[in-house]
């Protein structure tokens, strides 16, 4: 039995003036925030042990309203002070929590180093396709032709996937989920933070508010059944056309390889910078 | 018998900012490679393994000074280097450290500006963005350095004052300081004085991380040590989350200057020569101080009552030590490796007091000793 949303706002929300939350009512990113929580329970995790560091923006907020070493960074670069976070303290478990904006525009640099880095840490994206807290302006993963602030006749750009991306630049586990398929995001979160290794969860969320009004997409309910819809998993994935895939959405495991982790490596070159020294 | 073991070694600016980070134990390291303050992240990168200290090459400096944050937050004192394209790059993150409160150390190797500028010529272009450059007011601790001995001494001031503080403290150095090599004799580990944060002494339910106290400068928990707590750049309560409040947000602002306000005997560094009887004297910084000093000395061989007040603290600008010396003398000069960035702050403490006379160049070479004497002479003979 998973824990009850009672369980988990008793054990890991602050209580203290931090609330009501900054989200619209229904945004995709209170489901995120309960997968994270499922997934930090099954983990058995010690509050103290975990830093929950994000960038800015609707997403950025989450470590605000829980209970564990928090940290809201500048925009874009919750990676690079997880990094710094996790070289000081490799016994912390370090998660990024960012927006498709904050992690894939001005923090994309950061995204692939951390990548082709591969230190220990875990990366949660959450993908709304658009720039929610700063009024609805395109984003990276906005679709091509879709309607923005920055975009009302039509977007021009063609829109990446964060996920192969992050495949691409060698993460060693790579995930994605919506936040239709709650039970399988906690599923991901909790494997992702497992694997030795930077670890990438996508998960698409709705912004009903500043990407689905502007789109007719509906309302958050309609936005998720939507998401249901177009869900596919890898597998059944495999075996499609690009065609047939260019609408869908891919879930589950991408990426799951065992690479020398950075983390450990440094091990090493501590051992061998000492016994250089000694034997000066 | 500590002296017996003291070792004298052939060094560079650069190098020295390394036995100086390490004497005052820093022990994270995360940069970006660029000229003239390349062999400060090379010398650690072979050296922090070694004392159980992390170095990483960022992808940029806007990375590297995050990762320095981070590692800070988690308890392990940190430092970056970088010459000013990489400066301008690191000053969103520069007012993160600001709001936040995270101490760190960053060296700016100054060089030829604006933009990629002379890579490989001394500048002082970049004072007033170390004062200036992150957005919102704010109070920052810039020093400079002038010489190799310099280099080991401030940067541990630097650290010391960072943890005192809980604020980034910005070295600025420029290439002759960086590149040139002088025998120093530097002290052993066991001499030199480091300061390090306060951790908070109460149960963890009690800490505030942000609370006012006398000093002005709460104790700092780190991750991972119990005290579980939230850090943003926004505007913050003493309990660290984001307000709006008008009196919390007063109270923020207020606190940040405050805290500097009350250190400033502490903070604000500088060296007299001969200026006791001074009737003119030489305001100088960074290379250029050296400059002086030697032209100050052949002044004085010369009849001339010349004095150099070198500035080692730039900001907070040390006004109330420059004052007397303002209304003791006839002439105050000011030479800098730039259209007179330092000149303004003394012509803003002087009021009208004494004449303030700019010696600037900015064609990539040094301030000459004898360029300052020339100036000197003339000044002199009214
Ligand atoms: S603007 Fe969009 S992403 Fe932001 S809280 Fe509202 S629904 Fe969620």
């Amino acid at each position: 039995m998973p824990p009850s949303i009672q369980a988990l706002t008793h054990t890991y929300f602050r209580h203290n003036k931090r609330f009501p939350h900054v989200w619209c009512p229904g945004c995709g990113n209170g489901i995120v925030m309960g997968a994270l929580l499922r997934a930090i329970t099954r983990l058995e995790l010690e509050k103290d042990e975990v830093v929950l560091a994000s960038g800015i923006g609707c997403s950025g907020r989450m470590p605000t309203y829980l209970d564990f070493n928090t940290l809201h960074t500048t925009h874009g670069r919750a990676l690079t002070f997880a990094t710094g976070i996790k070289l000081a303290n490799p016994a912390l478990d370090v998660v990024a929590i960012m927006g498709d904006g904050d992690a894939t525009a001005i923090g994309g640099n950061h995204l692939i180093h951390a990548a082709r880095r591969n230190l220990n840490l875990t990366a949660i994206i959450i993908n709304n396709s658009i720039y929610g807290m700063t009024g609805g302006q395109y984003s990276p993963t906005t679709p091509f032709g879709s309607t923005t602030t920055t975009s009302v006749y039509g977007h021009i750009e063609h829109a990446f996937s964060i996920a192969e991306l992050a495949v691409t630049a060698g993460a060693s586990f790579v995930a994605r989920s919506t936040v239709y398929h709650a039970a399988l995001a906690d599923q991901l979160i909790e494997q992702a933070m497992m694997k030795p290794g930077f670890a990438v969860v996508e998960i698409i969320s709705n912004c009903h508010v500043q990407y689905g009004r502007r789109n007719k997409l509906g309302n958050a309910v309609d936005m998720l059944n939507a998401f249901k819809e177009q869900a596919v998993t890898v597998k059944k994935g495999s075996t499609m056309e690009e065609d047939e895939l260019r609408d869908k959405i891919t879930i589950g495991v991408l990426a799951d390889r065992d690479l020398p982790v950075s983390t450990d490596e440094y091990k090493r070159i501590r051992e061998q910078a000492r016994s250089k020294r000694e034997g000066k | 018998m500590t002296e017996a073991k003291r070792k004298r070694c052939l060094l560079q600016g650069n190098e020295a900012i390394v036995q100086g980070a390490l004497a005052a134990r820093c022990r994270f390291f995360a940069g970006y490679p660029i000229t003239p303050a390349s062999e400060i992240a090379e010398q650690l990168s072979v050296q922090l393994p070694a004392v159980n200290g992390t170095f990483i090459q960022m992808e940029d400096e806007i990375a590297s000074i995050g990762a320095v944050i981070g590692a800070s937050l988690a308890g392990v004192k940190g430092m970056t280097a970088t010459s000013g394209p990489g400066f301008s790059l690191m000053q969103e993150n520069l007012g993160f450290a600001c709001a936040a409160e995270v101490p760190c150390v960053i060296v700016n190797v100054m060089r030829g500006g604006p933009s990629t500028g002379l890579p490989t010529s001394p500048a002082q272009g970049d004072v007033q963005m170390a004062r200036w450059g992150t957005h919102g007011d704010h109070p920052v601790i810039v020093l400079a350095v002038s010489s190799v001995l310099d280099c080991f001494t401030i940067t541990v001031k630097a650290f010391n004052l960072a943890e005192r503080y809980r604020v980034p403290v910005i070295i600025l150095s420029d290439e002759v300081v960086a590149h040139t090599r002088e025998s120093v004799e530097l002290p052993l580990n066991s001499e030199v004085k480091v300061v390090d944060r306060i951790a908070p002494a109460m149960p963890p339910d009690w800490y505030k991380p942000y609370q006012e106290d006398a000093r002005g400068v709460p104790p700092m928990a780190s991750f991972g040590d119990g005290y579980r707590h939230h850090v943003t750049g926004l505007v913050h309560d003493q309990d660290g989350f984001p307000t709006q409040n008008p009196q919390e947000v007063e109270k923020f602002h207020l606190r940040l200057s405050m805290k500097i306000t009350k250190g400033l005997s502490d903070i604000q560094l500088t060296r007299k020569f001969h200026m006791d009887d001074a009737e003119l004297f030489v305001v100088a910084y960074g290379s250029v101080a050296r400059s002086a000093m030697r032209a100050v000395e052949d002044a004085r061989k010369a009849g001339i009552k010349a004095g150099l007040l070198q500035l080692i603290t730039l900001f907070p600008f040390p006004r109330r030590i420059l004052t007397p010396y303002l209304q003791q003398c006839h002439s105050v000069l000011v030479p800098e490796l730039n259209l007179g960035q330092i000149s303004r702050e003394v012509q803003r403490v002087n009021q009208g007091q004494c004449a303030v006379v700019k010696l600037n160049r900015v064609d990539g070479r040094l301030i000459t000793p004898h360029e300052i004497y020339n100036r000197l002479v003339k000044l002199s003979a009214g």
